[in-house]
């Protein structure tokens, strides 16, 4: 049978986008690598910078880093989980829920740097937060939300009805359905809802250049709160677009891109963990 | 009681992303509203120039919102192709394993952080427009339009893939038993079966692409020139984070006035997903 050519054509387009795919991330992901690990040093990773040393470290933006991602989530986990739990145990007004759900898609559709503005004027300005860690969080908390919410509801929806109707026939209240049946059942959905969020933080700049500042110090925890600091993102952009350190800044993007690779790989085989459990 | 109150708890657990939204709208027209009232409207969506710290300063932002829209328009003229094919090959007639792994790498390069692609495209895309076209500076519109191609690639495949995926079996094997062939049967039954989920997958990518702001600000170049594919242009994002940090007075009102028509186009943008997702859950 002769092959018609609309066949061939297509066949060939497929192909060909899909190796050039492929070839895009792999050079992206190897010239990284390469050109960060050149530039990675046990010093750069363990110190601070000093101007009298003439030394650049990325210690305080690592420390930084870990900090919002911890104090992010604290935020996020509760207000998240809660607003799922409402829109799928508690809700019976129907306008409400749409309602919920059109801020939730609206807070996912929003750029990082219309949260970095709003974030400079609500935490920053109203609430009198200043430029800090504290300021970074809760804007990062505003735009992580929608994730953690639509995880947790979409594990929660997996949930089968007849444990809810069981425990409820042994004589369950409510609060107590949801605490020991619902919440243990899904476990997953939190979690990965915990993981795409770090992937976002660590990946968010914009947000955070007018909210949380650059400065490279070392801080303790509860000073950090309140005080300005650099994540890695924000460091590698000050790195390189306003130093020309760009081994510095490829260090840093080596370790981001290390980091990203790990929270993808993690989310696959928990997606595929689940899946097989269920 | 007590689980009166634990239900009202829950309740106002979820209305935080509606009082979110509202703060972030209330703010943004707030602190966005006077300037325009000051510069004028007209003046200020359609003065071709925009000089904010002169003696006479002039604050017309036709040339970002012009270079957002050509941005836009030609990183889909360069990803969605690119996007649409490599779901079409992974969601009909890649093998299993291939797949899998493509899924890993697209969630790999869509959760790259904006910085690392400004980051390669200043050091390599940008040099390489400079000597490829023999121009005094390689950051411009299409190095910027380059790295957002590169950036909606993954929303156009990941999106596109899912709803693929979700065409029914009985459609295709109809397809076939009538005599067509696989591919023909892929693009002309498959393809059309998907369509809202395809369309959702651009729509997200324009976002994506109007509301990117670190990897655009570090290969645009930044001058408020009238987008021209080889100049130095700036975005309205761009225009933005670039003055943001030494801005005062009028200056700094204007560039919340930025924010507030940015965050019109992303509510369009908003809108329109919305009809797409509904008309997706009815068909």
């Amino acid at each position: 049978m002769r092959k018609k050519p609309f066949d061939i054509y297509m066949k060939i387009f497929c192909y060909i986008s899909i190796i050039l795919v492929g070839l895009l991330s792999f050079s992206l992901v190897c010239y990284v690598l390469v050109k960060g690990a050149k530039n990675i040093s046990w010093q750069l990773l363990s110190t601070s910078p000093s101007y009298l040393e003439e030394r650049i470290g990325i210690l305080p933006d690592i420390v930084n880093t870990i900090y919002l991602v911890i104090t992010t989530l604290i935020v996020v986990l509760p207000l998240g989980v809660g607003a799922a739990i409402y829109l799928n145990e508690y809700a019976t007004n129907r306008k409400l829920t749409s309602l919920i759900d059109f801020a939730s898609e609206t807070l996912a559709g929003i750029p990082s740097i219309i949260y970095g503005l709003a974030g400079m004027l609500i935490f920053c300005q109203f609430l009198r937060l200043k430029t800090s860690l504290l300021s970074g969080s809760l804007t990062l908390v505003m735009m992580t939300l929608p994730t953690v919410i639509r995880t947790t509801q979409e594990s929660l929806k997996t949930v089968p009805n007849s444990y809810r109707e069981g425990a409820f026939a042994l004589g369950a209240g409510k609060w107590r359905v949801v605490r020991t049946v619902v919440l243990p059942s899904s476990i997953q959905g939190i979690l990965t809802g915990c993981i795409l969020s770090i992937g976002r933080i660590l990946g968010e700049s914009a947000a955070l250049l007018f909210t949380m500042g650059f400065a490279h110090t070392l801080n303790n925890y509860f000073t950090a709160l309140g005080s300005s600091g650099a994540t890695l993102t924000v460091a590698l952009y000050v790195y390189a677009k306003e130093q020309g350190e760009f081994g510095v800044a490829f260090a840093i993007a080596a370790i981001l891109l290390i980091l990203t690779i790990l929270i993808n790989l993690i989310t696959f085989f928990l997606e595929r963990h689940f899946e097989r459990r269920n | 009681m007590k689980e009166r109150a634990i239900g009202i708890i829950f309740t106002l657990l979820g209305l935080v992303s509606v009082l979110f939204v509202l703060l972030i709208t209330v703010y943004l027209i707030v602190s966005g509203v006077p300037a325009i009232g000051e510069i004028g409207f007209i003046n200020f969506m359609f003065g071709k120039v925009w000089r904010s710290t002169g003696s006479d300063p002039q604050f017309g932002i036709l040339p970002f919102i012009l270079t957002t829209i050509w941005g836009t328009i030609g990183s889909l003229i360069i990803g969605l192709p690119i996007g649409f094919f490599s779901a079409v090959y992974l969601a009909k007639m890649a093998p299993k394993r291939i797949r899998d792994i493509f899924v890993v790498i697209i969630g790999v390069i869509s959760g790259v952080p904006s910085v690392v692609y400004g980051l390669v495209g200043m050091l390599v895309l940008v040099p390489f427009v400079r000597t490829v076209f023999n121009l005094p500076d390689g950051a411009s519109l299409f190095a910027s339009i380059i790295v957002l191609a590169v950036m909606i690639l993954p929303t156009v495949i990941k999106v596109s893939l899912t709803s693929l995926e979700a065409v029914p079996k009985d459609y295709e094997e109809a397809s076939l038993a009538l005599g067509a062939t696989k591919i023909e049967t892929y693009f002309r039954v498959s393809v059309p079966a998907a369509r809202s989920g395809i369309l959702t997958s651009v729509v997200l990518g324009i976002g994506r692409a109007i509301g990117e702001a670190m990897a655009v600000m570090m290969v645009a170049g930044n001058v408020a020139n009238m987008p021209s594919i080889f100049k130095s242009v700036r975005y309205l994002t761009t225009a933005v984070a670039i003055e943001m940090s030494y801005s005062s007075g009028l200056q700094r009102q204007a560039l919340f006035s930025i924010a507030l028509v940015l965050f019109c186009f992303i509510m369009i943008i908003n809108g329109i997903l919305m009809v797409l997702r509904r008309e997706n859950k009815d068909a």
